[in-house]
């Protein structure tokens, strides 16, 4: 197995009257309510929660971005992971992922990366995103050629990662006249591509085409079946086994030495969901062309309010289908084995605090899991025979099908 | 006007590698009528009138409505030259003499690029609350940040007209139809939103007799626009409608036919 820390990154220091008031933190909900001063302590205490979580045993740390927005601050996933890269040893740099379509130059892109994998010896997983709705608005990015960005984007990451340069590149949306970044990264045949998602199946087919591992983000355990059941589809069509090593899953799980405390802080999930869910705007989230046409009925309606957001379920309900799995180390890790049972990813996050949880038990929580939820983890994962990418020396892809190691292991 | 029921009839045009709908109706002089960013209505009165004295053809723009979208289209003057090519094979423009050019708020913006590419081929022009030039001190309401219904109502100085003419509570369906243009105008007008840093630049070539007509109350582009327009043209006036919005032709369709009558037949 492959277990990874995660946080949202909440920037929950903000007047929340004032988001009610005016109806949505997203977008439009205006910067005088970001306190910098609150800012540069929050973004200090989550660099101490990832290196306590190397310390105490996760693999890997997942991190992604998000704009104009309280519910997550990270802006820009390339310098967290920089800062990181110099700062742990040995857990993955796991970013899922870069929003691809609102760069316009991809190639920087690329040689960030690039940097972050040599700093780093090696240690990147490079996620790619489409972005949220709303972030096509705030980075001034067409949604009507979201998708068609974000697939030659990666097209040309990888191109400029595998293929010395210099080459031209003339393609719909981007065109460079010289593609020649002098850094490439340190993995060979380059660093792994996961792909996270939550509702597109173009998406999950697309994964499943490329031989991508699939990062399904905290679904339902019955939707993430489905998800599986497509994928591994797509996958026979493709012309290989889908499996475990295909499969991640980031599960909202918080832990604290008592039930009622933890169940206290899991209602901080509930948090984010209202900042993301029921505060975010519904025509900023879905501008025309950023979903495919067969959700326009859909969208159309829950923009003028006909129809309620699909994922917007209640605490209760949550805990329940274990959308949120909350309790001591002793009562979580059942949870988490059914979990492992019927979805069998090989590559779990922990998505393990929110809100207004304090930094106290923020710290108490990745160290609960880390000594006591991870080692009866990996226990499951081998009598379940769930290996991670990287126990299974899997491909990195369908079009370079072999694992991905330092150039200097090659050699 | 007479309430005698026009006949449309409708054709498709193949038009570089897309269908082309193209509605037409009516008899006399030609005009060629370009609508708005929302798409058309089926039957709209201002069209009726316009038919009982002219020979009207109807575009659906491509990519909107009925016709059908053509995926490497990038930009409103794209638009413009479809329409020239249109107009270049039409029998309307070998048999009928020059064509006068009405275009609604979206479609005065794509009349406006049509004009300046031919600067001398239309007998008349008629720009309605026309996008296509950025305003100088407020902003054309942008459409990526409204919902569907609270951006058309925004075009209207009278909502009790929206009520009539889209329902309090406009069906899905006509949410739908309205996704899909936005979509399609989104793929060509994205940035900058609705205006074109060049056009000023080339109206002034226009030889073309134009009306430049405004709606008193439009809160989607705003009467500055109208005002710029006429400084760009060199032949233009300026009609100002009371009691309209951006879509002048639904609020107040009888009086809008009527200044497009007088000003293209040159009375």
């Amino acid at each position: 197995m492959h277990l990874m820390y995660f946080t949202e990154q909440p920037m929950s220091a903000y007047p929340e009257a004032e988001g009610r008031d005016f109806g949505a933190t997203a977008l439009m909900f205006s910067n005088r309510f970001f306190d910098p001063v609150a800012g540069s302590r929050l973004y200090n205490e989550y660099l101490e929660h990832y290196r306590i979580a190397e310390e105490v045993g996760f693999d890997g740390i997942m991190l992604n971005e998000h704009h104009n927005a309280p519910f997550c601050m990270q802006a820009k996933c390339n310098i967290f992971a920089s800062i990181l890269a110099a700062t742990t040893k040995r857990v993955k740099l796991v970013l899922l992922g870069n929003p691809l379509p609102l760069a316009d130059n991809p190639v920087r892109l690329a040689e960030e990366l690039a940097m972050i994998d040599m700093v780093s010896r090696g240690r990147l997983v490079s996620g790619f995103v489409r972005g949220g709705g709303q972030e096509q608005l705030a980075a001034g990015v067409n949604p009507a050629y979201n998708r068609e960005r974000f697939e030659e984007a990666h097209a040309l990451i990888v191109k400029s990662w595998t293929q010395p340069g210099p080459f031209r590149w003339e393609g719909t949306h981007y065109q460079h006249r010289v593609v020649n970044p002098w850094a490439v990264p340190l993995q060979k045949p380059h660093p792994r591509v996961w792909i996270p998602g939550v509702l597109s199946k173009e998406t999950i087919v697309w994964a499943a085409k490329k031989r991508y591992p699939y990062i399904a983000l905290s679904t339902a355990i019955d939707a993430t079946k489905k998800i599986w059941e497509l994928y591994d589809q797509v996958a026979a069509e493709t012309g290989y086994a889908g499996g475990p090593e295909y499969r991640g899953y980031l599960q909202r799980c918080h832990v604290a030495e008592t039930e009622e405390k933890a169940l206290a802080n899991a209602r901080q999930f509930m948090w984010m969901q209202g900042e993301f869910t029921g505060l975010a705007h519904p025509v900023w989230s879905s501008p025309s062309g950023y979903f495919s046409p067969s959700y326009r009925t859909a969208f159309v309606e829950y923009a003028v309010g006909r129809r309620s957001n699909p994922r917007g379920a209640d605490f209760e309900d949550q805990l329940r289908d274990q959308q949120i799995v909350a309790g001591t180390p002793k009562t979580v890790i059942p949870k988490l084995r059914r979990l492992l049972e019927e979805t069998r990813p090989s590559i779990l996050g922990f998505w393990a605090s929110d809100g207004f949880v304090s930094n106290a038990d923020a710290k108490t929580c990745i160290r609960l899991l880390g000594q006591e939820v991870l080692p009866a983890l990996r226990d499951i994962g081998k009598e379940l025979g769930l290996w991670s990418p990287f126990e299974a020396n899997a491909p990195v892809s369908l079009a370079f099908p072999e694992p991905a190691r330092p150039a200097d292991a090659v050699a | 006007m007479t309430s005698t029921t026009i006949a449309w009839e409708s054709e498709t045009v193949p038009i570089a590698g897309a269908a082309l709908h193209v509605a037409r109706a009516g008899t006399g002089a030609p005009l060629l009528v370009l609508g708005h960013d929302i798409g058309g209505l089926e039957r709209p009165p201002f069209l009726d009138a316009l038919a009982r004295r002219f020979t009207v053809l109807v575009p659906s723009h491509p990519g909107y409505d009925k016709s059908e979208r053509p995926d490497w289209m990038r930009s409103v003057r794209d638009v413009a030259v479809v329409y020239q090519w249109l107009l270049g094979e039409h029998e309307l423009t070998r048999d009928h003499g020059p064509v006068s050019l009405v275009g609604l708020g979206f479609g005065g913006w794509i009349a406006a690029e049509m004009a300046t590419m031919a600067p001398r081929a239309f007998r008349r022009l008629v720009l309605v609350g026309a996008m296509g030039i950025k305003p100088e001190r407020g902003e054309i309401a942008d459409q990526a940040l409204l919902s569907y219904i609270d951006y058309v109502r925004r075009g209207f100085a009278d909502q009790s007209a929206f009520d009539r003419i889209f329902g309090a509570e406009p069906p899905t369906s006509t949410l739908e139809q309205w996704d899909l243009n936005r979509e399609m105008t989104f793929r060509i007008a994205w940035k900058p939103y609705m205006y074109n840093p060049t056009l000023p630049h080339l109206l002034g070539g226009v030889a073309t007799p134009t009306l430049v007509v405004w709606g008193r109350d439009d809160r989607i582009v705003p009467l500055e626009c109208g005002e710029r327009y006429l400084k760009a043209l060199t032949h233009a006036r300026l009609e100002i409608v009371e009691g309209a919005g951006h879509f002048v032709e639904m609020e107040k369709p009888d009086e809008l036919a009527g200044l497009v009558a007088r000003f293209v037949t040159g009375a």
